[in-house]
């Protein structure tokens, strides 16, 4: 067996430090060492997006990387977003406006609009579109989760000019 | 999907990635963003014993523009290149073809290094490379060579580059002229069914020079010097077009596969080709 490693990640605020083979992948540390389970194993390959996360501010799919690979970085997953007594706007609007149905692919899909509303804050359709061609849904027919983060990003800008 | 195991390094220092891979030879192969080696070592179709990895390796991120050249590194990501405030303005169509590779997650990770070094005919910027006739650097043992775009791709997966050696830089001239990159692909994050780059210059309404050069073809990247000269002296007219498409249909060599039977895939071609052609002459 390959040497064990030890890999110090910061997830969500929290210090992790743990020893793990070289090929343990990101997403299996995620959900099973720590219990993150928000981040979603869905295609296993790196198209459908439901493992995104947010790697020293870049979104990342988890189950295209090693944990290895991640030592020393800090990572964000949907549960450092918001939770259920503190949803984050864009949680908030994809309750509001139906931008889910079956919610398989919802932690991946907001990880990533995270990230793109820091890139674009007012983003159109088409960079919403062209944004989120990373994270695949089934259900929604997209419409809804385009809504869902337009209402967002709305919501944050109003937010922000308020507070200046 | 767990690959199989392997031990990991993540050396400082380009003299620590080339010592190691003199220990393990053949056992050991480089890795920049992962996105194209992780996938099969999943699959288990990659076996690697033991896993360099770049990213602590100085001196590989940069993109620098100079009076008459662009030198980027190998582990610049196609994110990188996108996001970069001045490279569009010298050489737009590196933007327009990152723009068209996978999707935002897997260009923030993914590396022009990585890209024209794996040697994967479905990969963009190899034919983008061969259009601009970049120069590759590779490191090795006995120190740096260089080897132009245009050499380096011998087959699927097999080029120039010796494996203790690692591709550690890309160089290209400042591209002069119209440009484009169209890419026919099935959805998001698929490799091309047909793909062409194109640089071309006019002078009065004449083309002066073309180049160009398609992806997904063949078994490697398509330079097609037939297509190019076939515009030189012409003012892209429709006769003009067709004669460089059928230079470029004798160039390329399409297989069949799951995007389609090869008389498709030559129609996809001469379409793609078609509409770079008249982008970028537009843009000339």
């Amino acid at each position: 067996m390959s040497k064990k490693m030890h890999i110090k990640l910061n997830v969500n605020g929290k210090d992790e430090e743990f020893l793990a083979e070289p090929r343990e992948l990101l997403i299996h540390t995620l959900r099973e060492r720590l219990n993150i389970t928000g981040p979603h194993i869905g295609c296993e390959t790196s198209h459908c997006g439901a493992c995104t996360v947010s790697i020293n501010g870049k979104s990342v799919k988890s189950c295209t990387m090693f944990a290895a690979q991640a030592n020393g970085a800090q990572i964000t997953t949907i549960e450092g977003i918001g939770g259920t007594d503190n949803l984050h706007p864009l949680q908030e609007a994809f309750k509001e406006h139906h931008g889910l149905q079956c919610g398989f692919c919802t932690s991946g899909m907001i990880t990533r609009a995270t990230k793109l509303l820091e890139e674009i804050p007012n983003p159109t359709e088409e960079e919403i579109r062209f944004g989120m061609a990373g994270n695949i849904c089934r259900c929604t027919g997209y419409q809804n989760i385009v809504k869902s983060i337009q209402a967002a990003a709305a919501e944050m800008n109003a937010a922000k000019e308020a507070a200046e | 999907m767990i690959p199989a195991e392997f031990e990991y390094y993540r050396p400082k220092d380009m003299a620590g990635v080339l010592s190691l891979l003199e220990e393990h030879g053949d056992d050991a192969r480089v890795m920049a963003g992962g996105h194209s080696l992780i996938p099969m070592m999943k699959l288990r179709m990659a076996d690697v014993p033991h896993l360099i990895d770049l990213q602590d390796v100085g001196g590989l991120s940069n993109i620098e523009i100079n009076s008459d050249s662009i030198h980027i590194g190998a582990l610049v990501t196609q994110s990188d290149i996108v996001e970069h405030a001045g490279l569009a303005d010298v050489a737009p169509i590196l933007r327009e073809a990152a723009l068209q590779i996978a999707d935002p997650q897997v260009r923030y990770m993914g590396t022009i290094g990585g890209n024209v070094a794996n040697g994967d005919p479905g990969n963009d910027m190899p034919g983008l490379m061969q259009c601009l006739d970049a120069v590759f650097t590779v490191a090795g043992a006995d120190g740096e060579r260089q080897i132009p775009a245009r050499d380096f791709y011998e087959a699927a997966y097999m080029t120039a580059r010796e494996d203790d050696e690692v591709l550690t830089s890309v160089t290209i001239a400042h591209p002069q002229g119209g440009y484009a990159y169209e890419k026919q692909k099935r959805k998001i994050g698929d490799y091309a069914t047909a793909a062409a780059a194109v640089q071309i210059t006019k002078e009065g309404g004449t083309c002066v020079s073309a180049s160009i050069a398609m992806t997904n073809l063949s078994d490697t990247p398509v330079y097609s010097e037939a297509a190019g000269a076939a515009l030189v002296g012409t003012s892209l007219n429709d006769a003009a077009l067709s004669a460089a498409i059928a230079a470029m249909w004798g160039d390329i060599d399409p297989t069949e596969d799951n995007r389609g039977p090869i008389a498709f895939k030559n129609h996809v071609a001469g379409v793609i080709l078609r509409r770079a052609l008249e982008r970028a002459w537009s843009r000339a």
